[in-house]
């Protein structure tokens, strides 16, 4: 059967196309410049490559001071999924016990946990800077791994989807088989909880994996630093030296083209923590 | 934020009281504590203890001797931080600055996140898959990488973009003082506008889809569908959306830091956060830092509180 296109959908496709070439030329730009030398950076057209030279530059990339690029990349990775996990576990226990047990000064404490989630990272990051210069450690991995194992908005959301999806029957008829509140939560809670840990995860990953303010208060050793705190100091040299421009233009393609595949690939589980959250809106 | 925010419903209360409790008396509660511990004692580490801190710190200040000779002092300042951020014509143009950006910046982001969530719910649609990745992309680049970015396709020498316009024929300095706050502007929309489409398109979908065949039974065009029945249902992801803009807009850091060094029109106290910064790296005065941090966090928590306050009373609540 032939469909027939109707001049509405010329419409709505052109406008999604448009959209589409806006929100991908700079991730075209950025894989186009990634393969060009820093003169041609400059001298030719920003979505053709005359003269391909990735290999070169990614060769240049990870080369420069030791591997530093590569310590970056890691270093990102542990930030973002050692304190994200932790975030998520700590998330899963409070939000599951408001949610299932009640106990005095139960919704003072959710009041304020919704506070927190209206408090932006940004505004914790220069009064966490002087708390940690006060206790002496700042400029250590913990600095900039321990803020990021908190999240209020993980136990909203594992409070909210604990109290929708867990039956209070379930968990009484585990009681009733003798099972302990621990191998409850770990056994079965979690496991209905899933969904919504996913996506506290997911959150938490991006948002501790693309803080910026916090790592660039605390941290002066270049070998600790995450890959957006070391894009940007590489930026900041370009005045000096202009070969930074293709490192920092590579190494910008590498670390988005990295998170844009771990994105595309997390999809469903995104689509899923979007619905859950909203289980009663 | 996926969800939309809301407090316990009555339902949680009532089973708490109905039932389950008064079967296991003596059982231990100790596990309770054990849930719910963990998390709090880092909250309040990491959260709680740094605003303390630094509201704390904002009422001291160090006073040098006439002439520099001796270690200064630290003595308690009562409000003469805040004072000085508040008469400062540099913070006060600051906080100007973001909320003009504000301004601009949230409608802009609401009215595409809207119109894209609405183009790609509609039965005109194809290919919604790919558009919604190509859409939702940008929210995994980092605000730094971002800001990098879109600097680069700022800058003449090496955009393309701005060759295409001066073809054309068409305005494109970017990074003038002129435009440079709406250049920041595009930044924040490239990067969030398809995350909050997301979030509207989950309330989309939740919306029965009975409702639209009524409304095309009674002959409503998909334009009227769109605009009588799904915005208003929508309207708590809506809201939801524009919070989190409004205080992501007050924030503004990483992109003017990123741009600065391409521009004389960003200052080193551009926006408050960068003020705070400033003041308290460059200048080492971090007892004004602390204050102009306190301020931040105030107005942030006032104009978000007063926003959904607003919409609340309006209609039903949202939040």
């Amino acid at each position: 059967m032939v469909r027939r296109i109707r001049p509405a959908t010329v419409v709505v496709m052109a406008l999604l196309g448009a959209a589409a070439v806006y929100f991908l030329l700079p991730v075209v730009w950025v894989l186009v410049a990634a393969t060009k030398s820093s003169a041609d950076l400059f001298g030719t057209f920003g979505l053709w490559s005359p003269e391909p030279q990735l290999g070169t530059n990614l060769g240049r990339l990870f080369g420069t001071g030791d591997g530093l690029f590569g310590r970056w990349i890691v270093n990102s990775f542990l930030y973002a999924g050692i304190g994200a996990l932790a975030a998520t576990l700590l998330s899963a226990g409070a939000g599951y016990a408001m949610a299932k047990y009640p106990f005095r000064g139960r919704e003072a404490l959710f009041n304020l946990v919704l506070a927190g989630v209206l408090v932006p990272s940004t505004v914790l990051a220069l009064p966490t800077y002087l708390i940690f210069s006060e206790v002496g450690i700042t400029g250590t991995f913990w600095s900039v791994l321990l803020p990021g194992i908190v999240s209020p908005f993980g136990v909203y959301l594992a409070r909210i989807h604990a109290t929708a999806a867990i039956p209070d029957a379930l968990l009484e008829s585990a009681r009733l088989d003798g099972a302990g509140e621990y191998r409850i939560f770990f056994g079965i809670a979690m496991k209905i909880m899933s969904p919504a840990l996913v996506t506290i995860f997911l959150f938490q990953f991006i948002g501790v994996w693309n803080n910026y303010f916090l790592p660039l208060v605390m941290l002066s050793d270049q070998r600790l630093y995450p890959v957006t705190l070391g894009l940007a100091q590489w930026n900041s040299q370009t005045f000096r030296d202009p070969a930074f421009y293709e490192l920092t233009v590579t190494g910008a393609a590498v670390s988005a083209l990295l998170l844009v595949l771990t994105m595309a690939s997390l999809q469903r589980f995104w689509r899923a923590g979007l619905t859950a959250g909203s289980v009663k809106g | 934020m996926a969800g939309v925010l809301q407090r316990e419903t009555p339902k949680a209360g009532a089973e708490a009281v109905g039932h389950a409790r008064p079967r296991h008396p003596r059982r231990s509660r100790s596990h309770v504590a054990v849930f719910v511990a963990p998390f709090f004692v880092v909250f309040a580490l990491f959260f709680l203890a740094p605003i303390g801190y630094a509201v704390y710190q904002s009422f001291f200040k160090l006073t040098s001797s006439g002439l520099g000779l001796t270690e200064p002092t630290l003595d308690f300042a009562g409000l003469d931080n805040y004072t000085a951020a508040l008469t400062s014509p540099a913070f006060l143009g600051s906080i100007g600055r973001v909320l003009l950006f504000s301004l601009i910046e949230v409608p802009v982001m609401v009215v595409c996140a809207l119109t894209l969530a609405l183009l790609l719910d509609s039965a005109r649609a194809r290919f919604r898959a790919f558009f919604r990745v190509s859409f939702f992309l940008p929210y995994g680049v980092p605000g730094v990488i971002a800001s990098l970015l879109w600097g680069f396709l700022y800058v003449p020498q090496t955009s393309p973009l701005v060759d295409a316009l001066a073809l054309v024929g068409l305005p494109h300095d970017f990074l003038g003082p002129g435009t440079i706050l709406l250049a920041i502007a595009n930044i924040s929309t490239w990067q969030f506008a398809g995350y909050n489409m997301l979030v509207l398109i989950a309330g989309l979908q939740a919306i029965p889809q009975e409702l639209y065949e009524a409304a095309r039974v009674d002959g409503a065009t998909e334009i009227r569908i769109a605009w009588h029945v799904k915005i208003p249902l929508v309207r708590a992801p809506l809201v939801l959306i524009t919070v989190f803009t409004l205080i992501g807009t007050l924030q503004l850091f990483v992109e003017p830091l990123v741009l600065k060094p391409l521009t004389t029109a960003i200052s080193s106290d551009y926006t408050p956060n960068l003020a705070a910064y400033n003041q308290a790296f460059a200048q080492s005065n971090i007892h004004l830092a602390s204050a102009e941090a306190t301020l931040i966090a105030i107005m942030s928590f006032v104009i978000s509180f007063g926003f959904l306050r607003l919409v609340n009373r309006k209609g039903k609540r949202a939040w």
